[in-house]
């Protein structure tokens, strides 16, 4: 097991290499650089920013340089936000996506599950059929219309809930990013959960358990879940990498300081850094997510060990 | 659930009215376009860390509540009779937020860093008029022989290189605003950071969280503290202009600088007074290239400037947040009078259609034998839906229009790298109130504004007569004569005025609209 583990991890560093490399230079080919303002740079101004950045150099020697800054786990200074070095963002951003994307995730899979499984025992009857339609729904209307819809009834009609902003993290301020980032995913671990329970419940060792006269709940929670929450769980590993690594609508429309919306904005003003680190942390967490998923299978279901 | 939640939000709400009145702490939540991206003063250049950075420092003069330039650090000032030696006196209660005075050497030395090439000042050409400036920045010569001087503590002394009658209303601009030396001597370019920041400005900063907030606090040894009813700022990146509606709408706001075009109607009939439109120091217009065959033709150029609707464009797709545009220069600037109007600009649009055709024809165009041309613009819903009807507006004269849009850095590296284009979209902001801001655009030698390649000696020679002129009448007839050419050559086609929004709250008083859409905090107060 532990052996399994380590090789997984010493296999991400190739990946995490080609990633790098292969980032590096794509960034590269987009016209303009972090300098092109609509007025033009006087050229020794450009070329001492050039200067000051490393943009002077040729350039697999700013390939080089960056290799070796990120070996060291420097992801080196923003070039748009100038006050900053990426760590420093990331530092102060990253720990607000993942608690917003592990609370949208939690509230997805207890939700989304609950659905799934009172559907699944419902099976076409109304409360499935109303349940599935909600999910799709969910999965069909993008956030960036809902986020605005309940803002304006909770935020602006009722008042009940703020409109925008972090405020240090406060529970009021928490609640409509949270069940925004969230709805699509409830709507697909219901819709999940319901199939894959319907199949569990058909089952061999679920009949078995109902024969031994046990109760419904062991039946249904320890016999038939356990099975039924496999594709849930493959599912959830990628989903959740991308809800930590937050969202770009979900946070400019709320106003958040999260980690999402480096990514647009490192790529739009040619950050070269900061998309950079933004790669690098999203493949990090989705070969991290990947590896839990493996594991949890491997709890989860007798046939998998990795020994 | 509900109902508990209501009685949830009532209590915050009541523990938030009790808190207020207890400290009376006067709380300003202001909108502000997006992030700074330093606060670095000599590393800005937009006007979003403009409306922070002013709050922050003052500089020798300042703008007054009405956009108009005041005395700042700066109580008076001589100009030597040939127009280049500027004598400024200093108050003696200006001090920096930790006490120290505010001295004359603090802006030599603030003058010569933005100057230093290390520095990487992106907008230190603004300052070129200064003795040396540009040789400094260029790095051919020493910083310390720009021309400025201290002639003691409160006495500092300019020197130009040519009279610059605009220099005072450039010192407004961010990059003339001073740092404190010690500060920036011990700490580097960290010297920006809330824990080490020095400023002498009527407030100073707390903190800076990226996509969060910028918070400012008042500064006690501001010299007019006692008259600053703000006790703490924030400013708010705003990007998604609808979102910061809603949180203005829910009182989370008190002022935004922007609204969402496509919801004039709305604002206009629900907000009343809170939506502000006012004419902004701007021109939004098409560059022609002037090397590419077709358009070389005057009269080609003529023809497809006469047959733009300007009003249909301001009002319909614009929603009468900008006004039509018949000059380069907008009117209402400063050191000028009536701007070079279109000659057709009173002209019925049918008329001008018709003698646009009947140009097009005589140059060899008409819908059977069209003209081919491309507009490039930058990504924006507003500006398709320009070019789309600007299209539309020139098919009856026989122009087949293509569009090619790219995000803004490529639209703009498109144009400074000099590639080929027909018709490019762009806008210009007056840094300064004065008409050689923007006539100076297509002087030949601007290569980096002059997207047109237009060159005519003759406009170039009018603009370093003007330059060499002292008598502002005199000065201001040249520059008329300028953009009269202009307007016969057509470098550019002039589409619209900007017009500033502004999202204002009743609570809000002292925030006035004006021109140069600048609204520093110290004379605003927010009732409760």
């Amino acid at each position: 097991m532990h052996r399994y583990v380590l090789g997984r991890l010493l296999s991400a560093i190739p990946t995490l290499f080609l990633i790098v490399t292969i980032s590096f230079f794509l960034i590269r080919i987009a016209p303009g650089g972090p300098f092109d303002l609509e007025r033009p740079l006087e050229a020794k101004v450009m070329e001492n920013l050039n200067k000051i950045y490393h943009l002077d150099e040729p350039l697999w020697n700013q390939y080089l340089l960056y290799l070796k800054s990120i070996a060291q786990l420097d992801f080196g200074p923003s070039f748009y936000f100038r006050d900053f070095s990426i760590n420093e963002l990331f530092a102060q951003s990253l720990p607000i996506s993942m608690q917003l994307g592990l609370s949208a995730l939690c509230l997805a899979l207890v939700v989304g599950g609950i659905l799934g499984v009172s559907a699944a025992l419902r099976q076409n009857r109304p409360a499935d059929y109303t349940i599935m339609a909600a999910a799709t729904l969910g999965v069909t209307i993008p956030n960036f219309v809902v986020a605005p819809i309940l803002t304006l009834i909770l935020g602006v009609w009722l008042g009940w809930l703020p409109v925008g902003g972090w405020n240090g993290g406060a529970f009021v301020n928490v609640i409509l990013p949270v069940v925004t980032l969230a709805l699509p995913q409830i709507a697909v671990v219901a819709r999940l959960t319901r199939g894959s329970m319907i199949e569990a419940l058909r089952s061999n060792h679920v009949r078995t358990a109902r024969a031994y006269g046990l109760t419904g709940y062991m039946v249904v929670v320890v016999h038939a879940l356990r099975g039924a929450i496999l594709p849930v769980v493959s599912y959830l590993g990628p989903a959740a990498a991308a809800l930590l690594t937050g969202s770009v609508v979900i946070e400019t429309i709320f106003g958040i300081p999260g980690i999402g919306r480096y990514f647009v904005q490192g790529a739009l003003n040619r950050d070269y850094t900061l998309v950079m680190g933004t790669v690098v942390v999203v493949a990090c967490f989705v070969i991290l997510f990947n590896l839990l998923v493996d594991l949890l299978y491997a709890l989860l279901d007798p046939r998998v060990r990795y020994d | 659930m509900f109902k508990s939640m209501r009685v949830t939000a009532l209590a915050a709400a009541l523990m938030a009215a009790t808190s207020l009145t207890a400290v009376a702490e006067v709380v300003y939540h202001r909108g502000n376009t997006a992030d700074p991206e330093t606060l670095d003063q000599h590393k800005t250049s937009t006007t979003y860390e403009a409306h922070i950075l002013r709050d922050l420092y003052e500089g020798l003069v300042a703008y007054g509540a009405d956009g108009k330039v005041i005395p700042g650090v700066a109580t008076e000032w001589t100009i030597s009779d040939d127009g280049t030696v500027y004598t400024f006196k200093l108050r003696d209660d200006a001090k920096w937020s930790n006490g120290d005075p505010v001295v004359a050497g603090d802006f030599v030395y603030s003058l010569r860093r933005i100057m230093t090439p290390d520095t990487g000042a992106k907008y230190a050409n603004i300052l070129y008029p200064i003795k040396n400036a540009e040789k400094v920045n260029k790095g051919e010569l020493k910083p310390e022989e720009m021309g400025v001087k201290a002639l003691d503590d409160h006495t500092l002394e300019i020197s130009l290189e040519a009279p610059t009658p605009y220099f005072i209303e450039q010192l407004t601009h961010q990059t003339g605003l001073p740092v404190h030396p010690a500060t920036v001597d011990a700490h580097g370019t960290d010297f920006v950071k809330p824990e080490n920041i020095v400023t002498n400005g009527a407030f100073t900063l707390a903190e800076f969280v990226p996509n969060a907030h910028v918070k400012a606090t008042k500064n006690p040894h501001f010299h007019d503290a006692d008259n600053v009813n703000v006790d703490t700022i924030f400013f708010y990146p705003t990007e998604d202009r609808g979102a910061a509606l809603r949180r203005f709408q829910a009182g989370e706001l008190h002022t935004n600088n922007d609204a969402p075009t496509e919801q004039v109607a709305f604002m206009k009939e629900n907000l009343g007074d809170q939506f502000r439109v006012a004419p902004y120091l701007g021109t939004y217009y098409y560059a022609l290239n002037h090397e590419d065959e077709a358009l070389s033709n005057p009269e080609v150029r003529q023809a497809l400037s006469m047959a733009i609707d300007r009003e249909f464009l301001a009002d319909e797709i614009w929603g009468s947040t900008m006004v039509a545009g018949y000059s380069f220069v907008p009117p209402g600037i400063g050191n000028y009078g009536e701007p070079a109007f279109a000659d057709y600009k009173d002209m019925p649009q049918i008329d001008r259609e018709e003698k646009a055709i009947e140009l097009l024809e005589k140059a060899g165009f008409s819908e059977s034998n069209p003209l081919k041309l491309t507009i490039n613009y930058n990504t924006s819903e507003n500006h398709k839906n320009t070019a789309v009807a600007i299209a539309d507006m020139w098919k009856p004269l026989g122009v087949e229009i293509s569009m090619l849009n790219t995000d803004t850095k490529t639209h703009y590296a498109m144009l400074r790298d000099r590639q080929d284009f027909d018709v490019a979209r762009a806008g210009w902001i007056g840094d300064y109130s004065d008409p050689q801001n923007f006539l100076f655009m297509v002087e030949s030698d601007n290569t980096g504004f002059n997207y047109a390649r237009y060159e005519n000696p003759e406009y170039d020679a009018l603009m370093d007569k003007a330059a060499g002129t002292i008598d502002l009448e005199k000065r201001a007839e040249i520059l008329k004569q300028a953009e009269e050419m202009f307007m016969r050559d057509l470098p550019f086609i002039p589409l619209m005025y900007y017009g500033s929004m502004n999202l204002v709250s009743d609570k809000v008083s002292g925030f006035e609209d004006n021109l140069l859409n600048v609204h520093p905090t110290r004379f605003i107060s927010i009732s409760e």
